[in-house]
């Protein structure tokens, strides 16, 4: 039986993990398997997390403003672990310029405050597949 | 360079992927477990149960801490339960263990429990064999906590740990109820609120009505797991029995248990799944039906009739032939 599995994180300094709670919850509610890690892990520890827990997703939460620094180190190290096939997606107040910009570089999207859990669920159900 | 072989090299990703395989029951994980087993029997394997929220994974957190200024090599395996409802799951037992997901030498694997009853997974003995191979030195279990009947564990760790916590009221009376036998250490965990004393005193209290003439008598000590104290304590005993174990023979003799349990396990799923696929083929099934149709047997004996033919037919069971395989 083939499960998808997403690891949430909350990286960098902001201590406001009520949002990718929420969606943690959400995502198990729809059948995922959610590892979730806490508070303040660097870019290295979400890699390091993801691939020992073999994850076909990583979603991040970034309300403390680094987000460019955040997903373009995430997405980084994941081509220097030869693991570019893990989905990035995301969450937070990141400006439009700056959204466009993570798109381009390869996040595979990005949710702003106030989307509905049925929009990110639906988007995971579509773009999450187990790795073969 | 297949992934066994990868594995044997310490690659974290073929690691990682081995693991989802046999967790996803996916008929190439056991290919690759094949190739692998020859290189495991060597870790030291420490369970952990108790209640939800009893620390059991902060404590698994100091263990971790212990064992690295050894110089030891760790695997962990945390299970959380899945959602009978949807099958989702959140796993959260990485959150009390983060300072360790920098550290190289240390592989963290969180699993959902997937319906399996007894706290871990089906496929915690699979996964605990990739961590052997990796050379991990110790291995340590995290059972999701829940049920009473957490005792799994017990069978797939040398040294199995019960958490406990004061204040839980009928908690100590839950041990009782029948894992008194098979703790190897007791841990009461959160000795700064107030009650440790007390469960403590009535824990001993119930080891001392029980006789372990030439067996272990398991030890109990009280833990401040979130501030690390006791750890030094928990980490002696780990080792007291651990060097009982290896004074009476009993460490290597785990590991012939276990093969032989596996070897059990694989042979009846197996016996079950073949049988049934070979009489699915039988030509025969229309003449069955005719027979039953016309009454001419009855269900039973035609059952019994087909099974003993099939059973006996080609079987050398017992032979020398058989033997010599
Ligand atoms: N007061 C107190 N809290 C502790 C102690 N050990 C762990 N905790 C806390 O208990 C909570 C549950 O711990 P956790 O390790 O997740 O428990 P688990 O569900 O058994 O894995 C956490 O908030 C810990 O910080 C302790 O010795 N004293
Ligand atoms: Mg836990």
């Amino acid at each position: 039986m083939r499960k998808v599995r997403i690891l949430m994180a909350k990286p960098g300094l902001d201590g406001h993990d009520r949002g990718v709670k929420i969606v943690s919850r959400a995502l198990r509610d729809a059948g995922f398997e959610v590892i979730y890690t806490g508070l303040h892990q660097t870019p290295e520890d979400v890699v390091n997390i993801a691939l020992q827990e073999d994850v076909d997703a990583i979603g991040m939460s970034v309300l403390s403003g680094a987000h460019n620094y955040l997903f373009s180190r995430v997405l980084e190290l994941l081509k220097e672990k030869n693991a570019q096939e893990i989905v990035v997606f995301g969450g937070g107040i990141i400006p439009e310029d700056d959204v466009k910009y993570l798109k381009s570089i390869g996040v595979s999207e990005l949710f702003l405050p106030g989307t509905p859990l049925e929009t990110i669920i639906n988007w995971a159900k579509e773009n999450i597949k187990p790795l073969s | 360079m297949s992934l066994a072989e990868k594995v044997l090299q310490n690659d974290i990703r073929a690691a990682a992927r081995l693991m989802r395989l046999l967790d996803d029951e996916v008929e190439e994980g056991r290919e690759e477990l094949k190739k692998l087993y020859q290189y495991t029997g060597k870790s030291y394997i420490i369970g952990i149960t108790g209640p939800p929220g009893a620390g059991k994974s902060t404590l698994v957190d100091q263990l971790i801490a212990a064992f690295r200024k050894e110089g030891k090599k760790i695997g962990v395996i945390a299970v959380d339960p899945s959602s009978p409802f949807t099958g989702g799951a959140i796993l959260g037992d990485r959150i009390r263990m983060q300072r360790h997901s920098s550290d190289p030498e240390v592989f963290i694997r969180s699993l959902a429990s997937r319906g399996h009853l007894g706290g871990l997974t089906a496929s915690t003995e699979e996964i605990c064999l990739v961590m052997d191979a990796m050379g991990k030195d110790i291995i340590i279990l995290e059972t999701v906590g829940v049920g009473q009947d957490e005792v799994e564990v017990v069978d797939l760790a040398h040294t199995s740990i019960l958490v406990t916590v004061p204040g839980l009221g009928d908690d100590v009376q839950a041990i009782k109820a029948g894992v008194m036998e098979i703790g190897n250490i007791f841990v009461v965990n959160k000795a700064d609120r107030e009650g440790a004393d007390r469960a403590f005193r009535e824990i001993v209290a119930m080891l001392d009505m029980i006789s372990w003439d030439g067996r272990f008598r398991p030890p109990v000590i009280k833990v401040q797991a979130h501030i690390g104290l006791g750890i030094d304590e928990l980490v002696e005993k780990i080792y007291n029995h651990k060097k009982f174990l290896e004074d009476h023979g009993l460490f290597h003799k785990f590991f012939s248990k276990r093969a032989k349990s596996m070897f059990e396990k694989v042979l009846m799923s197996e016996l079950g799944k073949r049988l049934k696929k070979r009489i699915l083929a039988d030509i025969r099934w229309a003449d069955w039906e005719r027979y039953l149709e016309t009454r001419m047997i009855d269900p039973y004996t035609l059952a019994f009739n087909v099974l003993d033919e099939m059973i006996t037919i080609n079987y050398k069971g017992g032979t020398n032939e058989f033997s010599r395989l």
